[in-house]
């Protein structure tokens, strides 16, 4: 059974890359850490067992990037995808540091490879991690353990002592049991609330329900609703959260990266009555796949149906699920449960605004339609070769940007103005510092791994006076 | 669709695999899996012989056991690799010996050494068995030995020649000239040196999520322990008949120089390699072919324990027993080659040069009943 020592000198709480990164950290700067990870040892690690890379910024080419990414292409990137909603002096802080993380993050025991197929895009900005996220985890924990960082798995804290702005003690709970730790520094790094179905409600309202959570059950923010009761200053739109559009058939939680679709831009998406609601065709795929959660999660019922025929089967990355298959629209529209008239009706009236082109789903094509009221502006074929084939899907949460606020040195600011004296946070629980909206591949794990490392040193510093 | 459940279960993995590619960089089973988009029993057999069992994606997988999705790769891939064995094995009528292919190769082996003793016993005075002459070939003339080594073993050869066909043929080699020099090479050096069996670059995984380098190292030493054995008993086959030039042979000569090294390789190694066997995780095991592994793994350590103790007791009465028991635990070993563990090397070279073919070519290749 394992008992937690009553008192150390950094206390890490979550089991993900920022967690481990401040632990390492901590306890390289000599400090004796304690890491408590809500979840079971399998499933330890929250969204970081997803993730398969991680965006820093480099001079130069190296065996597993194609080409260099300077800081201000990483800014500009940033900026892009936030539309704004970003600290400026803190990412660009972060962004400096991320060209020392690479390197650190191999020496605690990490490997890269090149781009995975069907990721060729991503191969000169994103380091990709050799045997994903998942073994990324393996080596830091290795790491940690070998340093002698205590790892507690299966326990949720359940109550933080605080007392303006200075940390005390936490109280977790294991086999039925409580234990109090005293600690001379908190780390923050226990992830977002997306698997708090309740929480998201406050935000999305009763759709919330029809959400599938594509990380583990374990993220439900109750280390993030503890320190912002406790008076921690808050970051980041409460009502926010990322979403994609992924596979209906997906389970409730942890489906994790294989029930992605990528196949929109191929067919027409309607919704539960037949009805076509966004131009599918509007820009590529990757600049594109983040706004369809939330425009499903709109949608009655909250559930969409990409729809193509048989031109298109081999065009995209494979998913766990095979598609709907059907020998006519009709027969689809039965399998699908859509009103068959109105499906035919949206199928036909498409198929007749279809302007002839040459295809090309590598470049913003010629292929449109014409004289509809919803266009499909590139990529616009014929869905007229059987056979017929569909996805349904529903949003897929990734995280939430809700969050502490932090400085430079991953410190919590407090809602009364002043500093935390002893609490630091790191990872998706203070990401909205840094991404206040929107999403770029890698850039979660970036927040982890530069702010953990910080959040470690200073915790370390802290705790040693 | 497929001959049986543990193909089926393959096919679902490779579709859940194909759609996540975090393994590419592991191995080779990934990268050949990724040229393909569905499965026939031929590509599953030349992925189940491509995969060296590792374990790098089982720790590593996001999607392992206990998650829902129960993504186990190496164990699904270890019983298809097991029953391809059984389904390239020729003649046909000896399939059914990788059913319960340990209690076999036991029967066959205790029925050898049974043979050798009687045979011994009936064919001289029974004395000579307790006799300490140090003369081999006082219990059995060597072109007895030699006839009858020899038989055994061509047979084992083109018993194998015949499984190795049809496999190759099956997984459609030819179609993308698999059997080029180049490919033979590169296979040649993959398998030397146990390329994929290193975790992906760390060292394989067995009893966690912590990796080791240890099956490798066994393998080494039984694989290079076996060559050398084999070298051994060549180069006196060929002292012998070529330089006339008769056993025993002294220390500082090529088949002690050989045989010894190899006869240690023999033991350590597959010692070792149970020992990892036995600490191995239970998702990653096939626990209806420990038999067949064990069997195999017995073989060639009784092989390289009995070679050993030979040379010890040769110059005692301990002798004629010995070396019946090892000429039963070798013949034994050739007898029941084609048709247990041992073709496992024959089709994981099958397999790298298909693999080393497909990544020159940039496509699969065209199994033989694929339209």
């Amino acid at each position: 059974m394992q008992v937690p020592p009553n008192e150390v000198d950094v206390l890490v709480i979550g089991g993900g890359n920022a967690a481990l990164c401040a632990a390492i950290a901590a306890r390289r700067g000599g400090a004796s850490v304690l890491i408590v990870e809500a979840a079971p040892k399998f499933y330890r690690g929250g969204n970081t067992r997803h993730t398969r890379n991680m965006r820093c910024a480099h001079d130069a080419a190296t065996d597993h990037l194609t080409g260099p990414y300077g800081e201000d292409e990483f800014w500009d990137d940033l900026y892009r995808v936030t539309e704004g909603h970003t600290d400026e002096d803190l990412a660009r802080y972060m962004i400096a540091q991320s060209k020392d993380i690479l390197p650190w993050i191999a020496q605690q025991g990490v490997r890269f490879q090149p781009s995975l197929g069907g990721t060729l895009s991503l191969g000169r900005t994103n380091s990709f991690f050799l045997g994903g996220g998942r073994a990324m985890l393996n080596a830091l924990y290795l790491t940690a353990e070998r340093l002698g960082v205590k790892v507690i798995y299966d326990a949720p804290v359940v109550s933080l002592d605080i007392h303006n702005g200075v940390f005390r003690s936490a109280t977790l709970r294991t086999n039925g049991t409580d234990y109090t730790v005293r600690a001379k520094s908190l780390v923050a790094a226990a992830g977002g609330f997306e698997a708090n179905i309740e929480w998201l409600k406050e935000g999305w309202g009763e759709p919330a329900d029809n959400f599938l959570i594509r990380g583990t059950p374990y993220n439900r923010g109750d280390v993030l609703k503890i320190l912002l009761d406790n008076g921690v200053l808050p970051i980041g739109d409460p009502t926010q959260c990322h979403a994609v559009a992924i596979d209906a058939r997906a389970p409730k939680f942890d489906g994790g990266i294989i029930t992605r679709l990528d196949c929109v831009v191929f067919g027409i998406v309607v919704n539960r009555n037949a009805e076509r609601f966004y131009n599918e065709g509007e820009d590529f795929w990757p600049k594109r796949y983040a706004i369809w959660g939330r425009l499903v999660a709109a949608q009655p019922g909250q559930i969409a149906y990409i729809v193509f025929d048989a031109k298109s089967l081999r065009m995209f990355m494979p998913s766990l699920f095979p598609p709907v298959q059907a020998n006519s629209l009709a027969e689809l529209a039965l399998k699908l449960d859509l009103p068959a008239d109105s499906f035919l009706k949206t199928v036909t009236e498409f198929n007749a605004a279809v302007r002839p082109g040459t295809f090309d789903h590598t470049e913003l094509d010629d292929c449109r339609t014409e004289g509809l009221a919803l266009q499909k502006s590139h990529w616009a074929r014929r869905i007229d070769q059987a056979p017929f084939y569909a996805y349904p899907v529903r949003p897929g949460i990734t995280f939430t940007y809700l969050g502490t606020r932090v400085d430079r040195d991953a410190r919590m600011q407090m809602a009364n103005g002043g500093k935390a004296e002893n609490m630091f946070a790191a990872g998706e629980i203070m990401a909205g510092n840094v991404l206040g909206r929107g999403y770029a591949a890698g850039i979660g794990m970036t927040i982890g791994s530069v702010f953990g490392r910080i959040a470690g040193e200073r915790a370390a510093q802290n705790a040693r006076g | 669709m497929h001959a049986v459940d543990h193909l089926k279960e393959a096919e679902r993995l490779m579709t859940v695999c194909n759609s996540c590619r975090y393994c590419e960089g592991l191995c080779a089973v990934f990268p050949a899996m990724e040229l393909r988009r569905d499965f026939a029993d031929a590509d599953l057999n030349y992925l189940a012989n491509l995969c060296h069992g590792c374990g790098a994606c089982y720790v590593d997988c996001q999607f392992s056991p206990p998650h829902e999705f129960n993504v186990n790769v190496p164990q699904t891939l270890a019983k298809v690799r097991a029953d391809s064995y059984r389904t390239y094995a020729w003649p046909k009528a000896f399939q059914p010996m990788f059913d319960r292919n340990g209690t076999a190769i036991a029967v066959v082996t205790a029925i050898s050494v049974a043979a050798f003793i009687l045979g011994f016993a009936l064919w001289h005075d029974p004395a000579v068995l307790t006799s300490d002459s140090g003369q081999f070939y006082r219990l059995m003339p060597h072109n007895v030995m030699a006839g009858l080594f020899s038989a055994i073993s061509l047979y084992a050869l083109l018993a194998i020649i015949m499984g190795f066909r049809a496999f190759w043929k099956d997984i459609g080699a030819s179609s993308v000239s698999a059997g080029s020099g180049l490919t033979l090479w590169q296979a040649t050096k993959d398998a030397a040196g146990l390329r994929y069996l290193d975790g992906g670059g760390v060292g394989c995984y067995n009893k966690d999520e912590k990796p080791t380098d240890n099956r490798r190292l066994f393998h080494h030493l039984t694989f290079y322990g076996f060559m050398l054995c084999f070298a051994a008993t060549t180069t006196g086959t060929i002292y012998h008949y070529v330089f006339d030039w008769p056993a025993p042979y002294g220390w500082t000569e090529l088949p002690k120089l050989f045989g010894i090294p190899g006869g240690i390789g023999l033991v350590i190694g597959p010692a070792g390699l149970m020992y990892a066997k036995l600490k191995r995780h239970p998702d990653m095991l096939d626990p209806a072919r420990f038999g067949m592994d064990t069997a195999f793994l017995a073989m060639m350590f009784m092989t390289g324990l009995t070679g050993l103790a030979l040379v010890l007791v040769r110059e005692t009465p301990a002798m004629g027993v010995t070396l019946a028991i090892h000429l039963g635990v070798v013949f034994a070993l050739f007898a029941t080659m084609p048709y247990g563990k041992f073709v496992h090397g024959f089709y994981r070279f099958g397999a790298l040069a298909l693999y080393a073919a497909e990544r020159k070519a940039d496509r699969p290749a065209t199994p033989a009943g694929k339209p």
